[in-house]
């Protein structure tokens, strides 16, 4: 069971929760304890925007066992409007419409299964626009 | 600070070793080590392997060791970076020797990978387990997307990351210990199954079990049982963002970036002294990256490097004479060390068919991840 | 003045004609296509579910609304096919949202008609004055047994509506609901895909109760089918909705906006509320509209709306029905269908 890390992770997958350093603006997504830029330890939460870019991707086509029947799948590195970067899904297209440099916004998707039994796992994805 | 030198070196094959035990294959490259470097005794031991616990559900590995090679009570450490866990059991055991603190030091690297465990699951450990694995990407496609940058930012080939598959088998053709021993030609690079666009199935390392050790002791005592002792002249590390998605660029590699600066710096040398060096290929295009910052070729230029074979054997500067991880094999915790052993070989005049002429500086270059730690060494012939 | 404050709907991308299933089970497409009066439907992306669904038309409903959404304080979500069995849909609805946590949540069943419970319930609490704004939800990602009749109709996709008392969009006038122990179509617990008694699910089950449950609210309102300038029935094809249209007195005209179905599907828990919002997409100051839901089992809920000038406000702040019905729409073959509605034994 992976409840713990999994709801720990809910206001980020879910909300896009991000941690703006108070002292000097830089922000971190998943939020920190210490800002890497300053070294302060003063944050605020700020809910990233959810448009963004993609910066590079790739077509996975031999996927790890949870992700195996969706092959082939793309996953890219998205900057979002605010500047933050992450990785994520890139869906509900042709692969050969992505481009680096497609204008994208993250939307509310499973993003995998816990087994059987286990858990629904939710997140973002991004979807061309 | 002592300066410090290599003695002796063992490893086993590289491969589908099934009727080897992660003990026995330790074991085995271990006690070849000790008895090509013709020591009686060894102070202590550093083991590196990226997931012993994963891949066969044995951690603790440094005690399982001391005591299957009937060495205990000495000291014994596990070490983990990554596919990097062989340099940093390097790094470790030259601070040891170099602090004055031990004189024979045993720096091995092992991993078991072909027990039945997931593989995919258990390497991909090595990325940001939040952020990026439960995303859906898998190394493959980590190094992808920095393919995919590169080849956007600098106009880099599918081609061009094939050359670098084909030179590494031809190299590792000639090695004895090699895993793939067969040679591969463009064609069959470039046709082989996509596994993350662009990178084909030859572009990626394979799944390998193997040992790798060296003793290390201070140079003073090296020189007293050989003429041609082989010191480490620099030994740098450097770390970098988990994730790739939180670095400024996807195609430089910071972490190789800062151990190189550091490397260069210990050593007084600049990239053009480097005569041959072995770097981690765990994917075509890694090695592509790497000579580039590792400062052998501007930015951008590494995959014309490969095309027109300035890294090939008979090149400018030849890289991975041993094969790479692509053909020699990638045991994960092994390959630091295995690292160390082929530029060891080749300043020692051990190399065979894959003997450079005047061999006298060699670098081995070792990263975990996506990039986010590095390991470098320098050796020379003295 | 209470009713709806903002509304939103949402439908995937994927599409099956109805031609394609008929194919693969050798029937005559046109004979099919005749009788149920459908074309295509909705199918839901691998990664989409009742939950996903429902955040999409929620997060819609919030842009009309213009409302915190920390003031909403019950959500509930009908559908038939909840992702949990134990573990309400609406609990990650507002952690993906941002309602709560001082918030009442629950999941309503009740075959196609959980979701006009969920907007019934919702309206009811705002009328009781317990909260400012309460959420009503229909979706669902239904499954129709392969070689089944219902694998034509069975879709995906869901409206959500919040209902307050400030800046009403459309008042709730009256509602009526009309239960009974009919047993036209049932799915059994641990059972993957429903039953249905064959013909028994028309006169006996359908039109009984959207029938009855409209012609009480005609009484309790005091009006005619005249006085309405829209009507949308529980769509589980295209045929049953017009004839029990014509049965109760109103005109194809009045029918057509809400009338989804053919392109849609059945998304069973989100039919009749994505009818609603695609005639809210369209409707003016002054309409009213007449809803009748229908769920097997079986029962009907019926509100009668009038739509408010508040309308002009917020229409076009979200994208509309029609949007999703028709626009960057992505056609499947059967295989590609069957692996993403799960219906390959996979050897695990």
């Amino acid at each position: 069971m992976i409840s713990p890390r999994y709801f720990r992770e809910i206001p980020q997958r879910y909300r896009l929760e991000a941690g703006k350093c108070k002292k000097c603006g830089a922000l971190f997504f998943p939020p920190r304890i210490v800002c890497s830029k300053c070294k302060s330890k003063e944050f605020e939460t700020v809910k990233l925007q959810d448009e963004g870019k993609i910066l590079t991707y790739t077509i996975i086509r031999v996927g790890p066992d949870k992700f195996s029947k969706e092959t082939p799948y793309a996953v890219g590195i998205v900057q979002l409007v605010d500047g933050v970067k992450l990785t994520t899904q890139i869906v509900d297209t042709d692969l050969e419409k992505i481009k680096i440099g497609s204008k994208v916004k993250l939307v509310f998707r499973k993003i995998q299964d816990e087994g059987k039994w286990g858990l629904h796992c939710y997140g973002y994805k991004a979807v061309l626009i | 600070m002592r300066d410090v030198a290599v003695i002796g070196i063992g490893m086993t094959k590289f491969g589908e070793l099934w009727t080897m035990s992660i003990r026995d294959i330790f074991v085995q490259a271990a006690l070849d080590a000790i008895q090509d470097a013709k020591v009686d005794h060894i102070d202590s031991m550093y083991v590196g392997t990226m997931s012993s616990g994963l891949f066969v559900g044995q951690e603790h590995i440094g005690a399982v060791m001391a005591d299957y090679l009937g060495m205990t009570p000495i000291p014994t450490s596990r070490v983990e970076s990554a596919c990097a866990s062989g340099g940093v059991a390097f790094r470790q055991a030259y601070l040891e020797v170099a602090s004055g603190h031990s004189d024979f030091v045993l720096a091995g690297g092992v991993e078991k990978m072909t027990d039945g465990a997931d593989v995919t699951e258990s390497l991909a450990t090595a990325a940001d387990q939040e952020y990026e694995v439960y995303q859906g990407v898998t190394f493959p496609g980590l190094y992808a997307m920095i393919a995919n940058a590169h080849m956007h930012e600098y106009g880099t080939t599918g081609e061009q990351l094939a050359h670098v598959s084909v030179k590494n088998h031809k190299n590792g053709s000639k090695n004895p210990n090699a895993q793939f021993r067969s040679q591969v030609t463009l064609e069959q690079v470039m046709k082989s199954t996509l596994v993350a666009d662009p990178l084909r199935l030859l572009d990626c390392s394979p799944v390998s079990d193997g040992a790798a050790c060296v003793i290390l002791c201070p140079l003073e005592m090296a020189k007293k049982v050989t003429n041609k002792p082989v010191k480490v002249i620099a030994s740098a590390q450097a770390s970098d963002t988990i994730a790739l998605h939180s670095r400024d660029s996807f195609t430089t590699l910071n972490s190789v970036k800062h151990a190189a600066a550091k490397a260069y710096k210990q050593s007084s040398l600049t990239p053009e002294k480097i005569q041959f060096a072995e770097v981690h290929d765990c994917f075509s295009i890694a090695e592509i990256v790497v000579t580039e910052d590792l400062g052998f070729f501007e930015k951008g230029k590494g995959g014309a490097a490969a095309e027109t074979g300035l890294t090939s054997f008979e090149g400018k500067i030849p890289i991975n004479t041993s094969g790479g991880l692509k053909s020699k094999g990638h045991p994960v915790g092994a390959t630091g060390i295995a690292q160390i052993i082929e530029v060891y070989e080749q300043l020692t005049n051990q190399a065979g068919e894959r003997q450079i002429k005047n061999a006298k500086i060699g670098m081995a270059q070792n990263m975990g991840g996506s990039g986010a730690s590095c390991l470098i060494h320098i050796l020379e012939a003295v | 003045m209470i009713g709806i404050v903002g509304y939103g709907s949402y439908l995937p991308r994927y599409r099956i004609k109805a031609d394609d299933i008929a194919k693969q089970w050798g029937m005559d497409p046109e004979a099919i296509k005749r009788g149920l009066m459908l074309y295509e439907k909705t199918v839901p992306g691998q990664d989409e579910d009742t939950i996903t669904i429902s955040v999409e038309a929620t997060k819609n409903a919030l842009r009309r609304a213009r409302i915190n959404p920390q003031d909403i304080g019950a959500v509930y979500i009908g559908s038939e096919s909840h992702p949990y069995a134990v573990k309400p849909s609406g609990t990650i609805l507002i952690d993906a949202v941002g309602i709560g946590p001082d918030v009442h949540v629950a999941s309503f069943e009740f075959a196609c008609k959980a979701g006009s419970e969920a907007m019934y319930l919702a309206y009811s609490l705002i009328k009781a004055g317990e909260m400012k704004y309460a959420l009503g939800i229909g979706a669902d990602t239904s499954q129709g047994a392969p070689g089944d009749a219902l694998e034509y109709s069975a879709s995906a996709g869901g409206a959500a509506f919040i209902m307050g008392g400030e800046n009403v969009i459309a008042e709730i006038l009256f509602t009526h609901s009309y239960t009974s122990d009919t047993p036209d179509f049932w799915r059994r617990e641990h059972e993957y895909y429903p039953r249905h008694a064959g013909r028994f699910t028309g006169d006996p089950a359908y039109f009984r109760h959207i029938y009855n449950s409209a012609k009480r609210l005609l009484e309790k309102s005091k009006m005619t089918p005249k006085d309405f300038k829209y009507a949308v029935f529980h769509m589980p094809n295209g045929k049953f909705p017009q004839e029990v249209a014509k049965r109760l007195g109103f005109t194809k005209e009045q029918m057509e906006v809400g009338w989804i179905v053919p392109w849609m599907g059945n998304t069973y828990s989100g039919s009749s509320p994505t009818g609603l919002a695609a005639i809210l997409d369209v409707a003016q100051a002054g309409d009213k509209i007449f809803m009748v839901s229908f769920g097997s089992g079986a029962g009907s809920d019926g509100f009668i709306f009038q739509v408010t000038k508040e309308i002009d406000n917020v229409r076009d702040l979200a994208p509309k029905l029609n949007y999703y019905l028709h626009e960057n729409k992505i056609y499947l073959d059967y295989g590609q269908y069957a692996k993403f509605r799960h219906k390959i034994i996979l050897n695990e």
